[in-house]
């Protein structure tokens, strides 16, 4: 038992003692970050910043972080610099701070408005908070390049290894998230989805018929679930990674998913060996007129296991506890998840849902009984409507902002109630919440939400 | 190789969405054609539809210009029937803001009430310009409203008061043109370019001429024959009544009228009829009907109409004055919003998501 365990640690030593070349890494950081910065100035131009942040008058509000808002015009400021730390990590300069920063920015703009949440998003705060912890500017980086103690031609291996797991993880548990019976048995909601698309070359009339909605919902689950194991070997890599290309390629054309195909295909390169990432670092540093060769000197980086490195280590591993905990929180909930969304975010379920709600809220004074509804445009942008009527937890929180709003009007005794009906993937719409619930009398939580109808199938 | 791999992924990202972009009118065999359907919106009831609006305002032009010439009560009855009429056409086309007739907010100069009368009399007098959108309360329908069944309690009251202000006669000749002029932008430019235009974007995102017109369609159902023609004088939206919302107020006996015809005109646009004898044209309701072929649902296009039925029943049991039905009874008002609403449901939810038309909003990004 005892031996066991000893043989258990000096396997993990072993392992966070095995170096790898640092090219990969390097290479991941550097179109990282050139992608970033894209992303965020195609955010900008396509005017998204006004639209999203600052034309609204209400923001919906992750639980615990209330206090995140848009700072009105200085909010371009916090794009500014979440752009230029953008560009820092992907030059490999001041790598620590610019990782640190860029973090904290891009996940700030996150947290701002729920209304904009997409897993692609976070998945970038995921990623770069992992990325802080890594030796990503030891080649190929700018640090490196001023500071010959900071070069290094091998990494632990670990630290390339972690960014393939967390890929892994997305993609895994993607795949797990469609073994539902509506994505397998119904190919839903692919059936709502590309019928919409026949106008595309060769492949309009196909996506009306439904054995293309079966294969497309099918081929879709066992990608995500393959995927990691197939990059992961030499012998299926480069099909795989065709695979990969011609998957995000197709998302690409039928659905609007704006950088994210791009992100995914940049990100899975990091699965190849060594010599590619060399190869396009060599012709990049060419170009610039560099010595080619110039982060290979051999050195290896070696780690001290101190306070501060196991204190890392253990930051690490507790991150991918919780990356591998986290998507399975929905089990403590009752009721089917699609219609509650209870525990739905922040687990990598991409695409399983087509859903859309009306909802319609009746204002009471308590004592009079005199009663009026609410016109959701005269708070809400159309894009705040959508997501609000869907989801419970916006609900609640837009009934409070308006007991908020009427009561600063002079109203008194208020109730609020709400009249709402959700369509899920096809089905009918449904009444949503208890019509008859004073919302007024509930308190945002992440308890479970009693106060959802239940959810019943129509066949 | 690696980089040529990339390479022509690259080449693919860019070649796939400009392809997207520039989607063609090729037929389709197993396809639902929503060009076909477009054909048919703009063919058999779009333009149809301007051009009888544009035929009824020629007559109340002509109605009143004979009325100017013999200023007498019966040249008033007369003038105010062709009002009447040309007023229940525009219900026919009201739904139809895209393209000219959003641009020049058609709907907006033409039908925005109540009428601001203290505005109304002011620019009458200092003969205002009617293109700023400041007078937009001021003129359209219901501005002859007030002038033509306003002015006073009786024929012969309204007779002595245009007589006492000739500047009354001359103003209404104004709104006549302003009405006209509007139109005719719009229905010039549908007959000139935008036809064709709007035929042919046939893509199926946000921009695409099918989900432009289903959401302005839906909207002008939720905004202007929901809240507007019901809603908003029974008080839904303020908890008391507000009777002097009404549509066509001054008239007494139009309210009603209008708004049912309102719901037909909808109604009929979504079935697609009637595009010309025995041919009923391409619908939002076959459009259903074909996707619920693939998808196999709820039978949504029984259900709306069933629906816009029920609705049109419970207007029908409304008093032709939506005045003293509010006066008298606004709980029967109350119920016939209620059969109303019960469609926006339909209509917002399920058929748009049937449809995968997008509710208009900020063109962002998706999971």
């Amino acid at each position: 038992m005892l031996m066991q365990m000893e043989t258990d640690r000096n396997i993990f030593k072993s392992y966070i003692n095995t170096k790898t070349e640092a090219a990969p890494l390097a290479a991941f950081r550097f179109f990282f970050g050139a992608l970033m910065f894209i992303s965020l100035l195609r955010f900008w131009l396509m005017g998204w910043i006004e639209k999203l942040y600052l034309e609204p008058d209400f923001h919906f509000s992750y639980i615990g972080f209330e206090w995140v808002k848009p700072l009105g015009n200085f909010t371009y400021l916090l794009f500014i610099i979440c752009m230029v730390s953008a560009i820092l990590v992907s030059l490999g300069y001041k790598y620590r701070m610019a990782i640190i920063v860029f973090f904290l920015s891009f996940t700030y703009i996150e947290l701002m408005d729920k209304t904009t949440y997409l897993n692609h998003y976070y998945f970038i705060s995921v990623l770069s908070f992992l990325m802080i912890w890594l030796p990503a500017n030891t080649y190929f980086a700018l640090d490196a390049k001023k500071n010959e103690q900071l070069r290094f031609q091998f990494i632990p291996r670990w630290s390339v290894d972690s960014i393939k797991l967390l890929l892994g993880i997305v993609y895994f548990y993607a795949g797990l998230a469609k073994l539902n019976p509506d994505w397998l048995f119904k190919a839903m909601p692919l059936k709502i989805w590309l019928p919409a698309s026949y106008g595309l070359p060769l492949i309009g009339d196909l996506l009306q018929k439904e054995w293309v909605h079966y294969a497309f919902s099918w081929g879709g689950a066992i990608y995500d679930l393959s995927i990691p194991f197939l990059l992961l070997f030499k012998r299926t890599r480069t099909w795989a990674f065709a695979a990969v290309i011609i998957f995000h390629v197709l998302t690409r054309i039928l659905f609007p998913i704006g950088m994210f195909p791009y992100i995914m295909i940049m990100s899975t390169l990091i699965f190849f060996e060594a010599g590619l990432h060399k190869r396009i670092l060599r012709s990049l540093l060419r170009l610039g007129g560099s010595d080619p060769d110039y982060f290979e000197n051999g050195k290896r980086m070696n780690i001290e296991f101190n306070v501060l490195q196991k204190l890392k280590m253990s930051v690490v591993i507790l991150f991918f506890t919780i990356q591998l905990l986290v998507p399975f929180r929905y089990l403590l909930y009752p009721g089917k998840l699609f219609w509650t969304e209870e525990g739905y975010r922040f687990s990598w379920r991409v695409m399983l849902m087509e859903k859309a709600g009306y909802a319609n809220f009746k204002i009471v004074d308590g004592e009079s009984g005199k009663r009026f509804y609410v016109r959701n445009d005269d708070f809400l942008t159309s894009f705040q409507e959508k997501q609000m009527s869907t989801q419970a937890d916006f609900i609640l929180e837009y009934a409070h902002y308006l007991r908020d709003h009427f009561e600063s009007q002079g109203h008194q005794n208020i109730e609020i109630y709400v009249e709402s009906f959700v369509a899920l993937n096809g089905e009918k719409s449904k009444a949503f919440i208890d019509p008859n619930l004073d919302l007024c009398q509930l308190e945002p939580s992440l308890k479970h939400k009693s106060w959802i109808l239940p959810f019943h199938e129509n066949h | 190789m690696y980089r040529y791999l990339l390479i022509i992924t690259m080449f693919l990202l860019a070649s796939c969405s400009t392809e997207q972009e520039g989607s063609s009118t090729e037929t389709k065999k197993d396809n639902f054609d929503r060009s076909v359907m477009l054909q048919d919106w703009a063919d058999g009831i779009i333009i149809p539809g301007y051009e009888v609006y544009l035929e009824k305002l020629d007559a109340l032009r002509q109605s009143f210009e004979t009325f100017s010439d013999n200023r007498n009560t019966e040249t008033l009855r007369h003038l105010r029937t062709a009002w009447e009429s040309a007023y229940i056409q525009w219900q026919h086309v009201a739904m139809f803001e895209i393209g000219k007739a959003e641009e020049i907010q058609l709907r907006g100069y033409t039908n925005t009430y109540p009428c601001n009368v203290a505005e109304l009399l002011e620019s009458i007098q200092a003969n205002v310009n009617l293109e700023l959108p400041s007078t937009r309360d001021a003129q359209g329908f219901p501005a002859l409203d007030y002038l033509i069944n306003g002015l006073a309690v009786s024929d012969e009251l309204i007779m002595a008061e245009m007589h006492a202000n000739p500047v009354y006669i001359e103003h209404m000749g104004r709104l006549i043109s302003r009405l006209q002029s509007l139109a005719s932008l719009v229905y010039d430019d549908w007959t000139d370019s935008y036809r064709d235009i709007f035929v042919e974007n046939v893509a199926s995102s946000a921009t695409g001429s099918v989900d432009k017109l289903v959401n302005d369609y839906v909207y002008y159902y939720e905004k202007h024959l929901r809240a507007g023609k019901i809603g908003i004088p029974a008080g839904v939206f303020s908890g008391t009544p507000e009777e002097q919302t009404v549509e066509a107020i001054y008239s007494n006996k139009l309210s009603k009228t209008l708004a049912i015809e309102a719901l037909s005109a909808f109604q009929n646009f979504f079935n697609g009829k009637p595009v010309s004898d025995g041919y009923e044209g391409v619908s939002l309701a076959a459009y259903l009907d074909y996707l619920n072929t693939i998808k196999t649902g709820a039978d949504l296009s029984a259900l709306i109409n069933a629906q816009f039925d029920n609705a049109r029943n419970a207007l029908h049991e409304l008093n032709d004055n939506f005045v003293e039905q509010i006066e008298t009874d606004n709980i029967e008002m109350l119920e016939a919003y209620d059969q109303l609403q019960l469609n926006v449901v339909l209509l917002k939810v399920d058929m748009m998501q049937a449809l995968n038309v997008r509710v208009d909003y900020v063109d962002a990004d998706g999971d």
